[in-house]
């Protein structure tokens, strides 16, 4: 009761990277709050799955195994959640902010009339005093995100309702083991006792999935443009610089809005999270919410026309200069004087 | 001929696309005031989404739903020009404040009244918060199913819907009766452009808040109901107070932070061929490159 609990998302028959980020953030969570942490995995054929779900510190793992469970379809996981949660009650339930996360989520706060807060960039604990009421809260989750085309950082919280739910994205937060050998034990849950029938309502007819060609979010180099690039013809020049530099092609939100590269590069607060050792940043302004996607990167380049883009305070050499110029004379450095 | 009756919701929202220098004020706040407010760019994808409903079932109605302030009924005006046959627009100062909950709790007891609905289309998500969370909140709350990200109807019927869903690395078909809520991914295409003769027809369509604003004879619209656009208050749907606004609104906001960085010592370069060689240089032989 009242613990911790993370959603453990399948993709592909694979745990998602996002689920166990989320378990290393709930275990440290669980730790402060001095309370259990909890994992939640719903699908077929689960079997196995505890050895690799335990050594994040994880104390019960709930199991709904049933193939009606695989594919992910809104209503039953809906279902196994709320009711779950209606019996264990915990404070604080987490899930990643992905098309499964972000279907989920808001189905079941909604159930449950409980606080959300979407794409979260830090998770804390702290107390919170309301002044109008007279009340102190303790030990509250604080759930951390930039707001309002991000250019501010707001804190939200849940001071009544709970559990306080989060969704958080992809590479947010770091993911680590807590020990090994570390040992929870399992509860499987009767699937029909909490999902009924005509949850099954809504049918997959077919699916495809392809393994995603780009990876970003492990490269050492990510050259990334913004709308200055000013066109799709325009970012070849990064993916030639890319190239050649063993990186891949990043993108912010209005690039990728305007249709320069596909949404799969966009990097930020509603994008991938990079912490590349170099980061290009060609004729990307610099809103929160990029920011926040790429800040933790070793070296930051820009390459901007504006002189004052707000990229430029927080990068380590900045390059007044058009996109179309420089990148063309670091293309020739790097092959004049590289084997 | 089947006939669908249609629900569209949609927000009007700050243009927060190309928020410029000029709409952050000294104190690094965004001054909202000088931000064009818009019709939500994938609630115009699910107004689309609705159009090609009505193109296989002309006698389809669809009804747009917003809730707003009172100013929020220009984007009703523009939904009319593009083909919705109705528009509701829900306001009052017991909704102000709400979180994503209470405002899908308001539009859920507004949907109610509508009744006998079919299907309810909506954007994924609005540009001024990114949630995702309303459309299915809202469904959850009619207790209905619900398909997110949507992209393409694949296959209309009179009783059942295939859907084309956009997945991170791929794409899902899946099928629902109705009623069912649809969320419209940003994928999806675009909104077909105003129609020149709605836009003659409808371009004085008003509430009735705005008609008294402007005094003049408000009470009537003459012979010309189609003007008119509802509106409506707490007191028009059935709903449980303590739910709506601030006060059902069980996120709150502790505190907002202005962002300052830690400006780093940055080199500024020229774009001359020296300064990248020398740039270049430093980054081979400290080997970030090479």
């Amino acid at each position: 009761m009242n613990n911790v609990i993370v959603y453990c998302e399948l993709d592909e028959g694979k745990i998602a990277d996002v689920s166990f980020e989320l378990l290393t953030k709930g275990r440290s969570l669980a730790n402060q709050l001095n309370c259990q942490l909890e994992a939640l995995l719903l699908g077929n054929n689960l079997k196995g799955f505890e050895k690799e779900i335990f050594p994040y510190g994880v104390d019960t793992l709930y199991l709904a195994d049933d193939n009606r469970l695989s594919p992910y379809s809104t209503l039953p996981h809906t279902s196994v959640m709320v009711n779950l949660f209606k019996e264990e009650k915990p404070q604080i339930a987490l899930m990643g902010a992905t098309t499964i996360g972000r279907d989920l989520g808001p189905r079941v706060s909604s159930a449950l009339k409980s606080g959300l807060t979407a794409d979260c960039t830090e998770l804390e604990i702290g107390d919170h005093e309301d002044k109008k009421l007279n009340k102190v809260y303790k030990s509250l989750l604080y759930q951390i995100r930039p707001a309002f085309g991000g250019n501010i950082i707001a804190t939200i919280i849940n001071p009544d309702c709970r559990p306080q739910m989060a969704t958080v994205r992809e590479g947010v937060m770091k993911k680590e083991i807590t020990d090994a050998n570390y040992k929870g034990k399992i509860v499987n849950l009767d699937v029909s006792k909490y999902v009924d029938e005509t949850a099954f309502i809504v049918k997959v007819i077919e699916r495809h999935i392809e393994q995603s060609k780009i990876d970003i979010k492990n490269s050492p180099v990510v050259v990334s443009g913004g709308f200055g690039v000013g066109s799709a013809a325009n970012f070849k020049l990064l993916f030639n610089l890319a190239a050649l530099l063993g990186g891949e092609v990043g993108a912010s939100r209005a690039a990728v809005d305007a249709g320069y590269v596909e949404h799969e590069r966009q990097i930020g607060q509603t994008g991938v999270t990079v912490r590349p050792k170099l980061y290009i940043a060609c004729g990307i302004s610099g809103q929160i919410q990029h920011l926040a996607g790429m800040l933790e990167s070793s070296i930051i380049i820009s390459i901007n026309s504006d002189p004052n883009a707000p990229i430029n305070k927080i990068a380590n050499y900045v390059i007044v200069g058009k996109v179309e110029n420089v990148i063309p004379k670091m293309i020739r450095y790097y092959k004049e004087n590289t084997k | 001929m089947k006939s669908f009756r249609i629900v569209v919701l949609a927000k009007q929202v700050p243009d927060t696309r190309n928020v410029g220098k000029d709409a952050m004020k000294a104190d690094g706040t965004v001054n909202r005031a000088i931000l064009p407010a818009i019709f939500n760019p994938e609630d115009l994808h699910a107004l689309e989404q609705a159009l090609c409903i009505k193109d296989r079932f002309p006698d389809s109605t669809i009804t747009l739903l917003t809730m707003g302030p009172v100013r929020a009924a220009e984007i009703l005006r523009e939904g009319f020009y593009r083909g919705a046959d109705d528009g509701i627009l829900l306001t009052d100062r017991a909704f102000a404040g709400s979180d994503t909950l209470a405002t899908s709790y308001a539009l859920s007891c507004a949907i109610r009244k509508i009744k006998n609905f079919d299907i309810i289309v909506c954007g994924r998500q609005a540009i001024d918060g990114d949630t995702a969370q309303v459309g299915p909140q809202v469904a959850e709350k009619l207790g209905i199913p619900q398909i997110t990200y949507a992209e393409e109807i694949v296959s209309l019927t009179e009783n059942k819907i295939q859907i084309k869903r956009r997945l991170e690395r791929g794409v899902e078909i899946v099928e629902s009766s109705f009623p069912v809520l649809i969320t419209v991914n940003n994928s999806a295409p675009h909104c077909r452009p105003r129609n020149a003769k709605r836009l003659m027809k409808y371009k004085h369509a008003s509430t009735l808040s705005k008609r008294q604003e402007s005094e003049e004879d408000y009470l009537s619209t003459g012979n010309h109901a189609h003007l008119n656009i509802k509106e409506w208050g707490v007191v028009d749907i059935e709903c449980d107070h303590a739910q709506l606004g601030l006060g059902g609104s069980p996120t709150k906001v502790k505190k907002v932070d202005n962002i300052v960085f830690q400006s780093k010592e940055s080199r500024r370069l020229d774009d001359f061929d020296d300064d990248i060689n020398v740039l270049m240089k430093e980054l081979i032989t400290s080997h970030i490159i090479g």
